[in-house]
């Protein structure tokens, strides 16, 4: 046992202490808002701008057709498909005399292929525009209409799931959110810690230190202890990457004002209603910022969190020793690493596709028995934990998944400790599958 | 004396080969001992065995009286192994800190004996430095100092003096010499067999996984000797013809010359007292090496690779 803690430091300190963590902890983060921010700038700037000529037969589409952010109509006079784009426009709508009811095609012509987003707006707008006109026709004149849609958005939906005796408010979203996140955020992390697992132990094989360790340590407290230590490396780099989200949050918060703020308590206070007379009355952006607290506050924070931690740990340890085993059979030649990887990679992968369904429909069958078996069960459980316990999964579910992912890392790493034992001092042979099979169920 | 380690019946098996097959012997403690044998013989998987690695298969190992046991006796014996390494980017104090602490030292322990092992072998001012930067030779001056850095009571070196230059060679041997007398037992393997000469007292050849000698230097030599005697005269008799003895080689006023069975060296002095005076007259033993490519040449010991097993 001693001897495993002296390895978990050196695994462990060696890697927290190199500049490169700390760097990668940081950078990491950084690098994903400039990403973020960098594809919604990209996407912005991208949406090109269409000047559209309409050619309404109708006559009633000028000041009914609404103007989109990127999308204008316009209707000139004598533009026709022959000359619009040296006219200045982009496209031309062309609109024919509609005959009552009947079925009638309009047609858009552009020089360049339009996106789908486009496409779809521009067939909105044509159809609102139709609706306005038979509304007026049937009598009701423009500003009533506008005022009518104006009004008509005071109602929200608010989903209540039974809990025993009292019911509480859900949110899809939010759900999909967390369980999509934390299901990403696993399989990132399966990978990146498994391949560091991988790595190490490649390290200590074509650095030939492997002998010299096993003559000290068993190989299985030299395996453990590594993956422990690098297992410790990735929840060390987690707090630090939560402790930087607070931190910026808090930060984020100080730039708010506190006007704004105490409105939004006072939201918090009545839940979500100004009570009639006070005082103060909500600005948008508190309702917006009291909005997304009350959202957050739905979910069941320590459950999802308990559990994260949980089958993070789990789901690590489950694949980080076959990590271990292949790295221990890998000769110098690192293209073996990519072939005998492969059937890892594969379950992760595989697991990866199940949790982004199971995300999106967390009760199918495939998504509940995903959720149990270990191979799959770190991604696709937190995805249906989203979505609550014990209403979308039962306790006995969570136990049963929980209950066999110990039992399969237990499994795995007595498996894989024993084809680690025999690969680590195996030197210029390749190592067939069979093989490795052969030492994993070999007795002693 | 008694012995520190024996073997007894040791065999292990691999799937396509007899790597060990029934060996058995012992070590005395405080001696040097020299395992010998060809490429592929089987010393590496012996050696593995001792320093518990592997399991035999059959056969049992008596280390300090008491049967082998691999979680306790580790921190009694200390393994270079032929492919040796180290972390490459750990700083060199803290690789040996680290190596002593796998054998069960505490931190002040380690601490005391690396400075005192730097201090002798002049490698106090590596402390910061990686492994990276050092070249072969001072890595392997490293090694040799994790190896007996918990005093071990059993010494198992592989290949030592490879790819050192003569200086540091002659300060690892006699680093060697020192730790033999202050009690340590020293296994030696190597097949550089100028170095057993210099330096073991006792040592055993194996090939193709059975021991096929076992005895202490001089008996070795003894053994195999050929009745083969130098003779250097002042002049060299125009004929030679005797029933004592045969000329096998010439050089200027030196003879090689071989005695016949039962007959003596008195046999041969006489011989050529008569005729010349003789300046010097000595024994010719045989080298090790001699003895080994004797021994090990034409058998099976360079196909062994692909030898299959036949129970």
């Amino acid at each position: 046992m001693n001897k495993i803690s002296i390895i978990i430091k050196r695994e462990y300190f060696s890697r927290v202490k190199n500049r490169r963590f700390l760097l990668t902890t940081i950078l990491t983060p950084l690098l994903f808002v400039v990403f973020i921010a960098g594809a919604t700038i990209l996407s912005l700037k991208g949406k090109d701008n269409h000047k559209i000529a309409v050619i309404d037969q109708n006559g009633f589409f000028k000041g009914n057709l609404k103007n989109a952010n990127d999308i204008n109509f316009e209707f000139p006079e004598g533009v026709d498909t022959l000359n619009y784009l040296s006219k200045g426009y982009t496209d031309i709508l062309i609109i024919p005399k509609f005959e009552g009811t009947e079925k009638v095609n309009y047609i858009l012509r552009s020089k360049k292929r339009i996106g789908i987003g486009t496409e779809d707006l521009i067939s909105n707008r044509i159809n609102q525009a139709i609706e306005d006109k038979m509304l007026q026709d049937a009598g009701i004149n423009r500003s009533q209409l506008d005022s009518i849609k104006e009004k008509s958005k005071f109602a929200e939906l608010k989903a209540l799931e039974e809990k025993g005796e009292t019911v509480q408010e859900s949110s899809a979203g939010l759900s999909y959110g967390i369980g999509f996140g934390s299901g990403m955020l696993i399989y990132l992390t399966m990978f990146i810690y498994g391949a560091m697992v991988m790595r190490g132990v490649m390290e200590e094989k074509t650095n030939r230190i492997a002998e010299v360790m096993v003559s000290s340590v068993k190989p299985f407290e030299l395996m453990l202890g590594k993956i422990i230590g690098i297992g410790a490396v990735g929840l060390t780099q987690f707090f630090m990457w939560i402790l930087l989200i607070f931190g910026l949050m808090t930060a984020a918060q100080l730039f708010i004002s506190p006007e704004v703020m105490s409105q939004v308590n006072t939201l918090q206070q009545y839940n979500g209603q100004i009570p009639t007379g006070g005082m103060v009355k909500a600005g948008e952006a508190a309702q917006k910022i009291y909005a997304i607290k009350h959202t957050v506050s739905m979910a069941n924070w320590p459950v999802i969190i308990g559990c994260f931690i949980f089958y993070f740990i789990g789901g690590y340890l489950f694949y980080a020793s076959l990590f271990a085993a292949v790295g221990s059979v890998v000769n110098e030649d690192p293209q073996d690493a990519q072939s005998l990887m492969f059937p890892i990679t594969m379950p992760i992968i595989f697991s990866f596709i199940i949790m982004s369904n199971a995300v999106q429909d967390p009760n199918t069958g495939i998504a509940t028995w995903a959720s149990i078996i270990p191979f799959s069960s770190p991604m696709v459980m937190m995805a249906r934990i989203a979505y609550g316990v014990p209403g979308t999964v039962s306790y006995w579910q969570l136990a049963a998944s929980m209950i066999s992912l110990i039992g399969g890392f237990l499994l795995t790493t007595w498996l894989s400790g024993k084809i680690y034992r025999t690969g680590i001092l195996m030197y210029g042979k390749k190592v067939t599958w069979k093989e490795m099979g052969k030492w994993a169920f070999r007795r002693g | 004396m008694s012995s520190i380690l024996q073997l007894n019946h040791l065999k292990k098996h691999y799937a396509t080969q007899k790597a060990v097959d029934d060996i058995s012997f012992s070590i005395e403690k405080g001696s040097i001992f020299g395992l010998l044998g060809p490429n592929g013989a089987g010393k590496t998987t012996l050696l593995r065995m001792i320093t518990g690695i592997f399991f035999p298969d059959s056969g049992d190992i008596i280390f300090d009286g008491k049967p082998y046991n691999a979680l306790e006796d580790v921190t009694k014996i200390g393994y270079m192994p032929e492919e040796r390494g180290l972390y490459k980017k750990m700083k060199i104090g803290e690789q040996a800190l680290y190596l002593a602490q796998l054998k069960g030292l505490s931190k002040v322990e380690a601490m005391e004996k690396i400075k005192f092992w730097f201090k002798r072998l002049e490698m106090e001012s590596w402390w910061n430095k990686k492994v990276e930067d050092l070249s072969k030779g001072m890595s392997q001056k490293l090694q040799f100092v994790t190896t007996v850095l918990h005093e071990p009571k059993l010494i198992i070196l592989d290949e030592p003096f490879s790819g050192l230059d003569p200086l540091n060679a002659n300060l690892i041997k006699d680093e060697i010499f020192g730790l033999a007398q202050r009690g340590a037992t020293v296994i030696f393997s190597t097949h550089r067999m100028e170095q057993v000469e210099e330096i073991c007292d006792h040592i055993v050849l194996v090939n193709l996984g059975k021991k096929i000698l076992d005895g202490s230097v001089t008996e070795v030599k003894q053994q195999f000797k050929e009745n083969k005697f130098s003779i250097r005269v002042k002049e060299v008799p125009a004929h030679i013809t005797s029933d004592a003895f045969e000329v096998v080689e010439q050089k200027n006023h030196e003879l090689i010359v071989k005695i016949n069975e039962g007959k003596g060296s008195n046999d041969v002095l006489q011989y050529f007292i008569r005729q010349t005076s003789i300046e010097s007259f000595n024994e010719i033993l045989p080298s090790l090496n001699e003895i080994f490519i004797d021994l090990v040449e034409g058998t099976a010991a360079t196909t062994r690779a692909f030898q299959t097993v036949s129970n």
